[in-house]
């Protein structure tokens, strides 16, 4: 393949796409910091700690496997950042349950799905998993 | 009426942590689709599930309409003793679906 | 594998494939931990392909995931619905289908023969004609509607019952001439993107359409779960969405036309091994 003009532009615009990343680290739009805020009453939530596993490209937004694992912890709240309305579902588990689960959600197009955690102590945690949701040829 | 399914083991040993499966037939409507005309369809979702063994909480979901059609919710608890897991799913027009699965411990 | 290796000659050659691979080609599906099922088989001698792969190698792990577990995959819901409507009373004759056929075990194998020609009609039979002649004219029923509920439903219960045998419609003898007119279909340009099914389905599988897998377009899967649609999906329903998307007028669903097509994409993929109710994207 010779080096073309169109893909010298393609790779340099990839590579300022790439130095630009790290000053775009993650942010919780505004509707999830008001939910984050909410289900932990206003107090710091911390980093990690839970562990959230979703595809890193869902083949379509309508059903996208979630799973969610966070040991010591009493509530668990999913949200979907970038849906209009990101709420997605808050867990209550009690003194037998394992603070763990998974579910199907919807995803309105490539966003971060967010994980937080109320801890036994009163402690919060969070997760954010980026998960690219394709616009598909066909099956879109 | 929407119906559940669960997978659950029929038997455990005392201690044992077991994974639930469940899975309902239902169109969670979301309440932000138009229909042809243009009127928004109104929202219809299962918004909250609750399980318990032997009468003790196990865990309770509220849910949004980020949840897909026929939600799927899997999760996993330990069983102390024989006993009847209670699960019940509420919808948005009030109806429940309730079912119990008796985990025995031999 | 040929699909993998072909991806960078068909990325200079057009556009519109991007080069992103998802699915993971040493992925093995087993349903359940038990049935193991071949998801690529070789090519018959006079097959337009080297190879047949199953739509389910196209599709990315956590799709596959869901096929392999009869619980995680959706279909199933509508499985025990067809399995109760099985057990049903309905029409003028006070009859369910299991006052004749007791056991749906019975059907074990038909899913792989049809379509079928029929010789005292002189045309093909479909599941779905089968079953709506068992409705109207044994039953006393109404006929169901092509690619609804209740049709899609028991069409994926009865197709179980062949689950983890190969396809393996007949071509020749009276099914000659459908053949012929559904292979013609098939290479035919049609609608404004002017495009045939094996525009994408014989020379671009294994390639990307936007952010999608392109598939052999198989038929050994369906009723197929769709995470899009989120409800069972019939052959001729997915020919319907295939002319849509290529901005073309569909022919409508049991019509002879698709019925034609039906079968001779069916026999594309004689050998390939039933996985009825499938999951993809």
């Amino acid at each position: 393949m010779s080096f073309t003009r169109r893909n010298a532009l393609a790779l340099g615009s990839a590579a300022i796409a790439v130095t630009l990343l790290p000053l775009r680290a993650f942010a919780a739009s505004e509707k999830s910091m008001e939910a984050i805020t909410a289900f932990a009453d206003g107090a710091t939530v911390a980093e990690g700690g839970i562990e959230l596993t979703t595809p890193e490209i869902a083949e379509n937004g309508n059903t996208v496997p979630v799973e969610f694992s966070a040991p010591g912890a009493k509530r668990v709240m999913l949200l979907a950042d970038g849906n209009p309305s990101p709420g997605v579902a808050t867990f209550n588990f009690g003194a037998l349950a394992d603070p763990s689960g998974s579910t199907r959600i919807r995803l309105a197009g490539t966003q971060n799905v967010i994980a937080i955690a109320e801890m036994a102590d009163g402690s919060y945690t969070q997760v954010a998993k980026a998960v690219k949701v394709t616009i598909g040829g066909c099956g879109g | 009426m929407a119906k559940a399914r669960v997978k659950a083991p029929k038997t455990a040993a005392a201690g044992e942590m077991v994974t639930i499966k469940t899975l309902v037939n239902h169109p969670m409507e979301s309440g932000q689709r138009k229909d042809k005309e243009g009127n928004l369809i109104p929202r219809k979702i299962i918004n909250a599930f609750t399980a318990t063994f032997g009468g003790e909480h196990v865990v309770a979901a509220a849910f949004e309409a980020a949840i897909s059609t026929n939600p799927y919710f899997q999760f996993s608890f330990t069983v102390p003793a024989t006993g009847d897991l209670v699960m019940k799913w509420t919808d948005d027009d009030g109806s429940m679906i309730e079912q119990t699965k008796t985990i025995t411990v031999a | 594998m040929k699909k993998f290796t072909k991806t960078l000659t068909c990325v200079i050659a057009a556009s519109a494939f991007a080069t992103v691979a998802v699915a993971d080609e040493d992925a093995k599906l087993i349903i359940n931990d038990e049935l193991k099922i071949e998801t690529n088989v070789a090519a018959s001698a006079d097959s337009p392909l080297d190879e047949l792969f199953s739509g389910w190698v196209f599709r990315s792990n956590e799709t596959q995931l869901m096929q392999m577990d009869d619980f995680d995959n959706p279909s199933f819901i509508f499985v025990e619905q067809a399995e109760e409507q099985f057990a049903k009373v309905d029409g003028t004759e006070g009859k369910a289908c299991a006052t004749c056929h007791e056991d749906v075990a019975s059907f074990k194998g038909l899913r792989t023969v049809l379509p079928r020609h029929n010789a005292s009609t002189g045309k093909l039979d479909t599941m779905a004609t089968l079953i709506n002649d068992c409705r109207t004219d044994r039953m006393g029923a109404e006929p169901w509607k092509f690619s609804k509920g209740k049709m899609t439903s028991m069409k994926a219960l009865i197709s179980l019952q062949s689950r983890g045998m190969p396809m393996n419609v007949a071509v020749d003898g009276g099914a000659a001439e459908a053949f012929e007119k559904g292979k013609e279909l098939y290479y035919t340009r049609v609608g404004q993107l002017d495009m045939s099914c094996a525009n994408c389905h014989e020379d671009n599988y294994g390639n990307m359409i936007r952010a999608d897998h392109l598939s052999q377009g198989q038929t050994n899967g369906f009723p197929t779960y769709r995470l899009k649609n989120a409800k069972l999906n019939s052959i001729q329903g997915r020919f319907k969405g295939c002319m849509k998307n290529i901005r073309a007028t569909p022919y409508k669903e049991g019509s002879d036309e698709f019925t034609a097509l039906e079968l001779y994409v069916a026999s594309r993929g004689n050998g390939l091994i039933v996985e009825s109710p499938s999951v993809r994207n």
